[in-house]
């Protein structure tokens, strides 16, 4: 996989490309002569200050889509508070969305700050053992735009890992932004020693998304992440006043149920379309607590539980201890 | 070759050039994209469409192009026609891929240099309005975009979002994006504002209402308008038809419309 030094210039072809070293792009670059001498390239040691670092986290699940705006973030925020209704579990959310956080509004944390403490930056909880840990906590204002390179938004991602002080760690949940890019391959990369468990894919039925989320499949396969299955979204919305489903994202291919057959991957399931989730998620509110007996909340806990199944099943023939 | 021509690039006879931007991803800026260049042909005018979405171009389905062959002419890229008028052209990057496939590892300054000669690198010829499709967020891309077109023309920028506080909280940032970079802000479009259910005509706000409206006079941005959530809409996206030729007596054709002449009473008298 390439790796840009964060201290490289604009159109640095990676440190592990054929052209490092010799592109035009690599004129006065502080690292041409390492790349340009083919040495072995040295990999990052914060990969292996990250694993020490993981040795606390027992699951790390990764929550993915090549789309934007099929429900990753408000996912993975019912993701975190079904597995924190167990209160033996400690759980924590890591936001890599560096421009667009999502997660402090969703847990109702918007304006906190995180704190320096002894061991690192300490992540804001929302529950005794659901901690969460974004940019939007280091951001002044809500007008405040992050306009980041590759590079800086890196080595963010890094500190993240590194730096926070997590704590001992049932789940550690990392909500990505939309699409394939640095930030995904930062985490992959970063957490490449300490392992990742899998990623939850999550699609919406048309299309136009299932598109998207089969290049994301294909970016799981060549940086060799497992999947642990992919979630329908917004399947159909069911009208509170006559009761009728409208498709109103139609899956005219078949939806995630028939790519899933097709690439032979595990479905976990589908969350209708509901409104009283987004309003939750605008409120800062766990829908699952405040809607225990909608149709959603009940796909959610089926979906958390595989996940759950899947974790401890990995643990078992990983020979971690659960 | 001249070296003055080739400054002054494929952009030459280019009359306006607008961005579709979203701090938030699937908001529908594709398929408002589309939609307003469909609107604009329809009104008469030229238009061209750029996809610069490096991972998940969507626009090629939603005109129904697929991945044609592109060809090089002296002065760039030749785009592709989605018509036999010649009306309404498309260049996306994805076209220019081997394998499409490749681009989901690249990292930023990559994707940076390649969009950066691309967006100057089509041959579009006579055109009043060129359309730019983002992907989500404000990333390298986008400011590369922006760095590339501005030297040759770009009169600003149409943000979408749809009408939930996660959304509008991430189209708020993207204001302050484009105040920082100065990038004129045409227009607000609130997508996705409530639902219609063809069952019993019950008015659903999905994904709330309002949002966008009290964002543009929040941050003092022209608001132009909400598009509903149409289910018409998603499925002629889908299959890559033309909802505004399909659908001219729905409101979300109106809401469209009013949109599109907003933009241009906005730019043709300026
Ligand atoms: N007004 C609407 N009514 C119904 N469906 C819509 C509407 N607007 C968008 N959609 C649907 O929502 C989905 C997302 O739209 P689109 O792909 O245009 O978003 P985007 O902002 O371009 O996404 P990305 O951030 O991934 O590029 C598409 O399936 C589209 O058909
Ligand atoms: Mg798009
Ligand atoms: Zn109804």
């Amino acid at each position: 996989m390439s790796d840009v030094p964060s201290n490289a210039p604009e159109h640095c072809p990676g440190t592990a490309s054929e052209q490092a070293g010799k592109s035009s792009a690599c004129a006065g670059c502080p690292n041409q002569k390492i790349c340009a001498s083919g040495a072995p390239k040295a990999p990052d040691p914060a990969i292996e200050e990250i694993k020490e670092k993981m040795v606390t986290v027992k699951h790390k699940i990764l929550v993915l889509s090549g789309k934007g705006g099929v429900g990753k973030s408000t996912f993975s925020t019912q993701l975190a508070h079904g597995l924190a209704s167990d209160v033996s579990k400690e759980v924590a959310l890591l936001d890599v969305d560096i421009c667009g956080p999502s997660l402090p509004r969703m847990l109702g944390l918007e304006g906190e700050q995180v704190h320096q403490s002894g061991s690192g930056w300490s992540p804001v909880y929302v529950e005794d053992n659901l901690s969460v840990m974004s940019i939007g906590f280091l951001l002044s204002s809500p007008d405040d735009a992050v306009i980041w390179r590759g590079p800086k938004k890196n080595g963010m991602i890094k500190q993240f890992l590194r730096d926070v002080d997590w704590g001992e760690l049932d789940y550690l949940i990392v909500d990505t932004p939309p699409g394939t890019s640095d930030e995904h391959l930062s985490i992959v990369q970063y957490l490449s020693s300490a392992g990742i468990d899998g990623a939850v894919i999550i699609t919406t039925p048309q299309e136009v998304s299932l598109q998207d989320v089969r290049k994301e499949i294909r970016f799981c396969q060549k940086v060799k992440l497992p999947i642990i299955g992919v979630v329908e979204n917004m399947s159909g919305f069911v009208c509170p006043k006559c009761k009728n489903t409208s498709q109103i994202f139609p899956p005219t291919t078949g939806g995630a149920e028939k790519m899933c057959a097709d690439l032979s991957l595990p479905f976990l399931g589908r969350v209708p379309l509901d409104p009283r989730i987004g309003r939750s998620c605008d409120e800062g509110r766990s829908f699952l607590s405040q809607e225990p007996d909608s149709p959603a909340a009940a796909a959610y806990h089926r979906i958390i539980q595989s996940i759950k199944d899947y974790c401890s099943h990995r643990s078992r023939t990983h020979g971690n201890a659960d | 070759m001249d070296l003055s021509d080739a400054d002054q690039g494929s952009l030459a006879e280019v009359k306006h050039v607008i961005l579709v931007l979203s701090g938030k991803g699937g908001v529908g800026k594709s398929t408002m994209t589309t939609e307003i260049a469909l609107a604009l042909r329809h009104a008469g005018k030229k238009v061209g469409i750029l996809d610069v979405d490096l991972c998940g171009p969507s626009i090629p389905r939603m005109l129904c192009v697929g991945r044609p062959e592109v060809h090089q002419c002296d002065s760039g890229w030749v785009p592709v026609y989605v018509d036999s008028s010649k009306s309404l052209a498309l260049m996306s990057i994805g076209f220019l891929l081997e394998n499409p496939d490749d681009a989901v590892v690249w990292r930023g300054p990559k994707k940076t240099a390649l969009i950066g000669q691309f967006v100057s690198d089509v041959a579009w010829g006579e055109l009043d309005y060129l359309l730019v499709d983002t992907p989500p967020g404000t990333s390298d891309e986008h400011l590369s975009v922006v760095e590339n077109l501005r030297k040759h023309k770009l009169d600003g920028a149409i943000l979408v979002t749809t009408p939930q506080a996660v959304s509008t909280g991430d189209v708020r940032r993207e204001i302050t994006f484009c105040k920082k970079i100065g990038l004129r802000i045409l227009g607000l479009v609130e997508n996705m504002s409530g639902f219609v259910c063809p069952h019993c005509s019950e008015c659903s706000n999905i994904f709330s209402k309002g949002g966008g409206e009290d964002l543009a006079k929040l941050t003092g941005s022209p608001f132009l308008g909400c598009v509903p959530l149409d289910p018409q809409l998603s499925s002629s996206v889908e299959n890559g038809k033309d909802f505004i030729q399909a659908f001219p007596e729905s409101a979300t054709f109106a809401a469209i419309n009013n949109i599109v002449q907003a933009v241009m009473t906005s730019l043709e008298a300026s």
